[in-house]
């Protein structure tokens, strides 16, 4: 038997009897861990409701959607038609003349904001411990999307191609 | 021609050579002498084919009494001796010598997520508490039948996966959404309420999909199959988890 770190035995050999004063033993064990948040009967009951379901089919379903909405968008932005070169006022301005651009363009929005959004949400719920942490992190993150979301949807809307 | 003198040496010569150096790493724990858990190495002689859980035992009769773990059957059937061995989720009773690549330290841990009591022993609580939470019993309703309550092969074979489990707790404490947050119901629960839910027999599986519909319910599985590639008994443990995600969509809408 050979040790590769050094346990502390009482009466350990060439330690002097100050040094060798054990800061837990039998009376006074050392304290442990708690499980995170393990369920005692402080535990707030049942937080049941369809919220969860309702995301997780939100995100399977928008991500569908999503696929094909971007991968047209960007082969529309991107690949077609001369590429990247021909984005500007006017191409944008003549796409958002149409009111199905308008509609794809607010669709894509809403949907890949609040996917993302719902997204971040379960990471920060699956990584922040803290509940303070939490919650500053999910606020952050409400405000970010309700904000870009507004903005958005206020420009799609408000377009005006003659704005000089 | 050898006689029986030679074969006799022969045969101990053979005995003692199939034996190899192994060195166990062990994740020690003490409260009554540390707060910090530390690794100590013990290097015994041990056959191959012989299991993790011989090594231990041969470590607590032979070299250091005060090594902690538990095992009760230690045949693979009571679940008690699930551990971190060399980083993945086992049963120390069916993982042999051999298998585990004994040149290099085997390491040997507590499974994580729960509370460490002393060396390879947690605090099993939370685990069992979600198990008790899903209800694991056959609830019915109306008179007791006199005879057997019948049930078709097919309807048996519905959810003969899921009644392998052994509560070792190997799926639970592999996933990463438990490690971070004891509130997840875990895959141990989630498995023993689709033995139910799936049962032709029970009554209440609406009321059990209805306690996995939980904040911290199925929809915190996240798919990552540690729980698959953990369990001893080979349950799809995953498949069972999006099998109740899928009642619980498809019996609402």
């Amino acid at each position: 038997m050979s040790t590769d770190t050094t346990v502390t035995k009482s009466g350990g050999s060439g330690v002097g009897p100050v040094e060798d004063v054990a800061l837990y033993d039998v009376d006074h064990p050392a304290p442990l861990i708690e499980a995170p948040r393990k369920r005692t009967s402080k535990t707030p009951r049942a937080t049941r409701g369809n919220f969860e379901m309702a995301a997780w089919l939100f995100m399977r379903l928008s991500g569908v959607v999503l696929v094909v909405l971007v991968i047209t968008h960007l082969l529309i932005q991107l690949v077609l038609d001369g590429g990247v070169s021909k984005i500007g006022f006017a191409f944008v301005a003549g796409r958002w003349a149409s009111p199905f651009w308008q509609v794809w363009d607010l669709l894509m929005l809403w949907l890949a904001m609040l996917h993302g959004a719902n997204g971040l949400r379960t990471v920060i719920n699956d990584y922040a411990e803290r509940p303070n942490t939490r919650l500053w992190l999910k606020g952050l993150l409400y405000t970010a999307t309700v904000f870009t979301i507004l903005l958005g949807t206020l420009v799609i809307f408000t377009f005006d191609p003659n704005i000089r | 021609m050898a006689t029986p003198t030679m074969d006799k040496v022969e045969a101990e010569a053979a005995a003692s050579s199939h034996l190899i150096t192994v060195t166990f790493r062990i994740r020690r724990f003490n409260p009554e002498i540390s707060a910090d858990a530390v690794w100590e190495d013990f290097q015994l002689e041990i056959d191959p084919k012989e299991r993790v859980l011989d090594g231990l035992h041969k470590i607590k009769w032979d070299l250091d009494g005060t090594l902690t773990f538990r095992r009760s059957c230690a045949h693979g059937i009571c679940g008690s001796d699930a551990m971190r061995i060399n980083g993945k989720n086992r049963l120390a009773c069916k993982t042999l010598i051999k298998d585990i690549n004994p040149a290099k330290p085997i390491t040997v841990e507590p499974i994580k997520g729960l509370t460490v009591l002393k060396d390879l022993v947690v605090d099993m609580e939370p685990f069992f508490q979600a198990y008790r939470d899903v209800m694991p019993f056959l609830v019915t309703t109306g008179n007791e039948p006199t005879r057997e309550r019948l049930q078709s092969p097919e309807d048996r074979e519905r959810f003969d996966d899921t009644t392998k489990c052994i509560l070792c707790a190997a799926c639970t404490s592999s996933c990463p959404v438990f490690w971070n947050d004891g509130q997840y119901f875990g895959p141990a629960a989630i498995v023993n309420a689709h033995r139910f839910i799936f049962d032709s027999r029970d009554e209440a599986g609406e009321q059990r999909l209805e306690i996995l519909n939980d904040k911290d319910g199925v929809w915190r599985c996240r798919t990552t199959f540690n729980c698959t590639d953990a369990c001893p008994r080979g349950i799809e443990v995953t498949k069972a988890i999006q099998e109740v995600k899928r009642a619980l969509i498809t019996r609402r809408f």
